[in-house]
């Protein structure tokens, strides 16, 4: 049994403890908000925090989650993740919509720690997260917009 | 087994017209928008109606009493906005308030969700607005009549003093008023009017709006929206496929021992795609299927390598082919030509990888049916293949659509393809519990179903004042139509119109024009891949005519201005995009470039123009792209510019480096390691500027793809005096 700490809620989980915090979020949790897109931490899709930092959910042990603050799309909040939806949303960033909750858990991260992203900055921080639909444009926008909403 | 299934779908797609849809759309089958320039290339040419005559509102709109109104979207929305696009076309002409609009996926019931220009419900080939265009105006203003009709009724005042407006049915002399929600119950009671003035484009408010919000802007921000990876059904497990590593391989041998020692692991099945693993989850599954042993026959699979495909697509291309156009001597005007430009093209096998990897659930029922969940694309097809394997009728497969995680075309095949194999595992499990089957990002990328192999030998020839006078093309790649329901309609004399669609129905003004095709086979399977045949064929014609603008020294605006005079839409976009990306003003600086191409496709109208910087070693940045679009009347602009410019992404970042190849008939990529998407700090600016039009309707998910590669290829030669010939543009000497 592993007890894990998520979204501010300790949880028992009866699993390996190499099973990918993914599967456990996914599948034993019912979290299905965070997605599965490649497995070997090359999409982002996965992205979660622990605490506070981004990490690919496909690659992290369950056991190396115990005594940490897992963060899921499900939980995110506070005043970086509320600009960083609200900007999204205003903009209508998705597509199809599959990697959205690893780009915004990327761009929360990012957010929370530099209000004042440059573009290589925004570079650097979401260059891990891949969208097939390429609404990277809108992704970059949005970021700026939220960065500049959590200025105001 | 396969084989009987394709005939059996084909049966019944070679037979829509008994359920009399396409009478609206001239009585024929017409894959309409998956030919070459067709749909409605031309205003004179397009339909009066597209679908049936007669309004059909109880198929597409449910009111609520809490004055909701859903529109049943028929087609999938893998990305694209169509259940946003749709759900405004209603919304139009019913008057309702935005804010009173859901939208959801409709039912797999071809009676009445067909895609009129297919025959079976099914999304693809850029039509869905263009599809539904008709057919939901028609039901958006017959409701709001039976609304009018139910207040006036109600009121005792004659319909034609009753207004409505953001979703409130108004009286004005007597100060009476009632939302949508309060009528419907009584509205849904009157007969349907067969006959429904629809609005004049003038007075749209919600189309052409760019205020409009997504559908799925929420839902897709908070983690809520579900795709079919998130189905959760009671009892569920999932399964992973061990499939042949060669294409055309089938199972010798099956070591399931340690397999099933794997904790989870309930099952091995072995069914006709390949030996499943059953288990309680995902990573159970994955780790069973690491676990087993299993031999392959790999006597009628494809052992060759690209390079020695490439090789014998090359010899193939000096062979006489089926020819796909024939008009004048070409031949004779070469011969005689002052100039000669000759180049030879090849496009490699690419993979669609969406970004949710292929899975469906499926619940076997009590009457020998099947419940599916999938981001289903075909869901016609799908039902008469899978109601083929369970021995029961087409309508016994319910199929709930939900979101897809992009599709690029991977999810509209001709065999249901990874639904069927979900539906055989779930039958050898014998029903036990709902299977969720899951492909890993490898099963995807060695996966096939890729776009085609393509090798192209062009020949044009020039006279003597630099005008076209001839060109020659030889094309050679798979067809992904042949052996399947649709190769009836698609290829003809040999020819597959998938294949040579864009190059021989060239708008350019050409005397004398030779296209031909050959189609050799091979186990590795392919399929359409967003733009289909335009991703290669725009490709090597807007290269090619940018070779020959330069060897007639003219400048290659002003070269294509010439020879397109008989095609309005596409000066239109090829002047809005050269105005608006400064054509022929400052000259850029050394090792900078500006490139252009322009190209129909699925009856719209887009062009390209690309400023490119290029490094001592090759390496190429995209500093800006300028594009223009031409779709007829817009539903939503903030899609369509999502579109264009999700399109150009995705065509560029396909050709600067990716490929599939094979080496000894094995694919040598297998995750976005090896096969690498585009990523956010190489994704150029994309400006799309819309030309204002009155025409139909047309699609922009595939056409903002065919002119971005091209453009950027012609920039580079502007920039470094280099052609590239051969995809991508790694394969070129680029990095």
């Amino acid at each position: 049994m592993i007890r894990l700490n998520i979204n501010g809620q300790d949880r028992d989980v009866d699993v390996p403890g190499d099973m990918p915090l993914l599967w456990v979020l996914r599948d034993e949790l019912n979290l299905t908000g965070t997605k599965f897109g490649c497995g070997i931490a090359q999409c982002g899709a996965c992205t979660v925090h622990m605490d506070g930092t981004p990490v690919r959910a496909c690659q992290t042990p369950a056991e190396s989650a115990a005594g940490t603050k897992i963060t899921t799309i499900e939980g995110v909040s506070g005043k970086a993740a509320e600009a960083v939806q609200a900007a999204w949303q205003k903009l209508d960033v998705v597509q199809c919509g599959y990697c959205q909750s690893g780009q915004i858990m990327s761009a929360v991260a990012l957010l929370t720690d530099n209000r004042n992203p440059t573009d290589d900055d925004i570079d650097a921080a979401m260059d891990g997260n891949v969208c097939r639909c390429a609404t990277y444009p809108r992704i970059r926008a949005a970021i700026k917009d939220a960065a500049k909403a959590m200025g105001a | 087994m396969l084989n009987q299934l394709i005939k059996q779908a084909a049966a019944d797609v070679a037979a829509p017209s008994r359920r009399g849809f396409l009478k609206g759309a001239g009585g024929a089958l017409v894959l309409g928008a998956m030919l070459p320039r067709t749909g409605f290339a031309s205003e004179a040419a397009a339909p009066k109606v597209v679908g049936p005559a007669d309004p059909r509102p109880q198929a597409f709109i449910r009111i609520a009493a809490d004055d909701t109104v859903t529109v049943l979207v028929k087609h999938l929305d893998k990305g694209q906005g169509i259940m946003t696009g749709l759900t405004t076309i209603v919304a139009e002409e019913l008057d309702a308030d935005w804010a009173q609009m859901r939208g959801a996926f409709a039912p797999a019931d071809g009676a009445l969700y067909a895609n009129h220009f297919f025959g079976i419900q099914g999304t693809g080939g850029s039509t869905a607005v263009a599809n539904s265009w008709d057919e939901l105006r028609m039901a958006g203003a017959a409701a709001r009549a039976m609304l009018v009709a139910t207040a006036a009724a109600r009121w005792s005042v004659p319909a034609s003093s009753v207004t409505v407006e953001k979703g409130v049915v108004r009286h004005a002399a007597s100060n009476r008023s009632a939302r949508f929600g309060e009528l419907a119950e009584d509205a849904a009671k009157l007969p349907v009017p067969q006959n429904v003035a629809l609005k004049d484009a003038k007075d749209y408010t919600l189309i052409g709006n760019p205020s409009l919000h997504r559908l799925d802007h929420v839902s897709k921000t908070d983690g809520t929206a579900i795709f079919a990876m998130d189905i959760r059904r009671p009892g569920q497990v999932t399964a992973v496929m061990a499939r042949s590593p060669r294409f055309g391989g089938t199972v010798k041998s099956v070591d399931a021992a340690a397999a099933k020692r794997v904790p989870g692991v309930l099952e091995v099945l072995t069914v006709p795609r390949g030996v499943a693993v059953v288990a309680k989850n995902t990573w159970a599954a994955m780790k069973g299927r690491e676990a087993l042993t299993v031999e392959w026959d790999d006597a009628k699979a494809e052992m060759r390598g690209t390079d020695e495909m490439i090789a014998d697509y090359r010899k193939l291309a000096d062979q006489p082919g089926n020819v796909a156009t024939n008009t004048g001597e070409a031949e004779k005007a070469l011969a005689g030509a002052a100039k000669v430009v000759e180049a030879e093209f090849v496009f490699p096998y690419l993979a669609h990888a969406p970004m949710e990897p292929l899975n469906a659930t499926v619940e076997l029922t009590p009457d020998g049916g099947c419940t599916i969940w999938a981001g289903s694309q075909f869901q016609g097809v799908e039902q008469k293949v899978v109601a083929a394997m369970l021995g029961c009728k087409p309508e016994q497969v319910v199929i709930n659509t939900v979101w897809a995680g992009g599709s690029f075309g991977r999810r509209a095949t001709t065999d249901a393809d990874y639904i069927a194999e979900a539906v055989s595992i779930a039958k050898a499990y014998g029903g036990k519990a709902p299977v969720h089957l899951v492909w890993t990002r490898e099963d995807d990328i060695h996966g096939g179903r890729y776009r085609p192999l393509f090798l192209h030998k062009v020949k044009a020839g020039l006279d003597a004042s630099g005008t076209l006078v001839a060109w020659r093309q030889k094309i050679v790649g798979q067809s992904f139509m042949s052996g399947t329901p649709f190769e009836a309609v698609m290829v003809k004399n040999g020819v597959d119109a998938t294949s040579v669609e864009g190059s021989s129905d060239m708008a350019y003004a050409v005397p004398n024009l030779y296209v031909d095709l050959q189609s050799p086979a091979s186990p590795v399977t392919t399929l359409w891949w967003r733009s289909v045949g335009h991703t290669h064929t725009a490709y090597a014609k807007e290269v090619m005519i940018d070779e020959l603008a330069a060897a007639a020294g003219k400048d290659p605006v002003a070269f294509r201005l010439e020879m397109l005079k008989d095609h309005p839409r596409l000066l239109g976009v090829l002047k809005l995009a050269a105005e608006k990306a400064g054509w022929g003003g400052q000259p850029l600086p050394k090792g900078k470039g500006r490139g252009i191409a322009v190209h129909e496709s699925f009856s719209s109208f887009v062009a390209h123009v690309a400023e490119v910087s290029v490094d001592d070693k090759g390496r190429i940045t995209i500093d800006r792209v300028v594009c223009a679009v031409d779709c007829g009347q817009v539903v939503n602009p903030n899609i369509v510019e999502a579109q264009i410019s999700g399109g150009t992404g995705w065509a560029i970042g396909h050709a600067l480096r990716d490929e599939i190849t094979l080496t000894g008939g094995l694919v040598d990529q297998s995750n976005f390691d090896t096969y690498q998407p585009l990523r956010n700090s190489e994704m150029p600016p994309v400006e799309v500027h819309i030309l204002p039009s009155a025409a139909r309707p047309t699609g922009v998910g595939e056409p903002g793809v065919p002119t971005a590669a091209p453009a950027v290829a012609n920039a580079v030669f502007a920039a470094t005096g280099k052609r590239l010939h051969h995809l991508p543009f790694t394969r070129s000497g680029m990095v």
